[in-house]
């Protein structure tokens, strides 16, 4: 317990924690954009990849329950941390000046001045998602329709909800947000847990760039190509 | 060169203070910074006036004694230098120039740009040495180490304590400092026998101090006057956790 304890503590720990959860959150967000673009399989796939999920039962549940514990010790954390930060420095200077001359540098100080409000919009995001998706509250006309083969339609959804440009709008600028979030966060993980290796941190960071990239047009792209009628095709 | 001076005048810790404006005229660009402070302070006293206390030892960039936050980077606007080793002539004829103290929960203010940094002291009292005695130096060649640790620990071993990481960072934090040390030791074979130890004190003495927490803004690195390496903070980080799951964690 002594060293639970001190994990969670301490100010190193606590960035550890923080990171660790963070990453796991975006191992979570690039396994979901994955199984969202089945989309592009059809009607058949969509649905029976979502029937495929929910008949895990227990399993599913204690999925469940794991990533609303990380994304606890996420948010506590990084929030107890800049509270911390915050009172580290009662009075501000009268003049406020970066140190940092380098355009990029200047705009991952903005990125990282931001983390909690975009944190913050995230969870707001991830609320209104369950709400859309797992509730059906936001869009109750298509919500717990069947398809031909008795299964929940998963497909007419998600198709009917990207129809609203207001919706597709949410869930465009919730995931650039989410891409500003992670511009600070994904590679602020290695340098919290510590990996300085000269030949493998610069290629974890560019498979970071990449995932992040990926994640962040991916989940764009979704909504918008339903907006615009590009998916499904005649639809 | 004439310039217009505001300077954070405080009487003391439990005073508040405030930016009090002077006009100071014939300063030569060949003086340093704090030497056109001392001409200011002559004029100011030779006026019957209260001179500016501020911090100061070596004048040679190597004690960590001075500090000043020139309008708004710790240490002025060049870069791997320190104030004592800034000159006047990288400012304009005209200039307004801001001069304000270290500002951290951690570094009260004691008077005017003086802060009190024993903080760190009690840092370093924590772990930041090793206890061996010391007798007569050993001859060379008994402890072998290589260059590049050798390098390496040297880098990080450049931190002269003057806090300018904790006053440039946006969280107050102390982390660039507590890593150098901690890394400093790290890296040479005298440091081995306490080295989880240390790691575990010195970073917990850190918090209880009320410092805040890194954020990887990196402004410590690019403001730190002997332009010491952010890596080694991602280097303390791992020796903190791998010190967490050694045996050391049980002791400390």
């Amino acid at each position: 317990m002594n060293r639970l304890q001190r994990l969670l503590n301490s100010s190193v720990g606590a960035k550890v924690m923080v990171a660790t959860t963070g990453l796991l959150l975006f191992g979570f967000v690039i396994v979901h954009l994955l199984g969202n673009l089945q989309i592009y399989r059809g009607q058949e796939a969509m649905n029976s990849y979502a029937k495929m999920l929910h008949d895990l039962g227990p399993l599913l549940w204690l999925a469940r329950l794991l990533l609303l514990a990380i994304f606890v010790v996420h948010l506590g954390l990084a929030i107890r941390l800049h509270r911390a930060n915050r009172q580290a420095r009662p009075e501000p200077y009268y003049v406020q000046h970066t140190a940092h001359r380098e355009p990029f540098h200047q705009r991952r100080v903005k990125a990282t001045r931001m983390m909690v409000i975009t944190g913050v919009v995230i969870l707001l995001f991830v609320l209104f998602h369950l709400m859309h998706f797992t509730f059906g509250w936001i869009n109750p006309q298509a919500y717990g329709k069947h398809d031909e083969a008795g299964r929940h339609d998963v497909f007419g959804m998600v198709i009917s909800g990207f129809q609203n440009p207001a919706i597709t709008l949410t869930y465009v600028v919730a995931m650039l947000l989410l891409g500003w979030h992670l511009f600070h966060g994904a590679v602020s993980t290695l340098q919290s847990l510590g990996l300085t290796h000269p030949v493998w941190r610069p290629v974890v960071e560019k498979v970071l760039w990449a995932l992040l990239i990926f994640v962040v047009v991916g989940n764009c792209f979704i909504p918008l190509s339903i907006l615009l009628g590009l998916w499904p095709p005649g639809g | 060169m004439k310039l217009t001076l505001h300077i954070w005048r405080q009487p003391d810790r439990n005073s508040p203070g405030r930016l009090v404006t002077y006009q100071l005229d014939g300063v030569s660009p060949d003086m340093s910074f704090l030497e056109m402070l001392d001409l200011l302070n002559e004029q100011l006293a030779s006026s019957g006036q209260d001179p500016v206390a501020f911090d100061h030892d070596c004048r040679e960039g190597i004690c960590g004694m001075c500090s000043l936050v020139i309008n708004g980077v710790p240490h002025g606007p060049l870069q791997g230098t320190t104030t004592c080793q800034l000159h006047m002539r990288h400012f304009r004829d005209g200039d307004h120039i801001y001069i304000e103290p270290f500002r951290a929960k951690a570094f009260p203010v004691i008077k005017d740009l003086v802060v009190d940094r024993s903080a760190f002291d009690r840092i370093i009292e924590a772990g930041g040495y090793i206890s061996t005695n010391v007798g007569s130096a050993p001859e060379a060649n008994t402890i072998p180490v290589p260059k590049e640790e050798a390098d390496t620990a040297f880098d990080a071993a450049t931190c002269i304590g003057c806090g300018a990481c904790v006053a440039a960072c946006p969280n107050a934090s102390a982390m660039l400092f507590v890593a150098a040390k901690v890394a400093h030791f790290a890296h040479l074979p005298h440091g081995q026998p306490e080295r989880r130890r240390r790691v575990l004190r010195m970073v917990e003495e850190m918090d209880r101090q009320g410092f805040g927490n890194c954020s990887n803004y990196e402004e410590c690195e690019a403001a730190c006057p002997k332009e010491i390496s952010v890596k080694f903070i991602a280097e303390m980080n791992r020796e903190y956790l791998r010190a967490l799951c050694s045996p050391a964690a049980d002791q400390v």
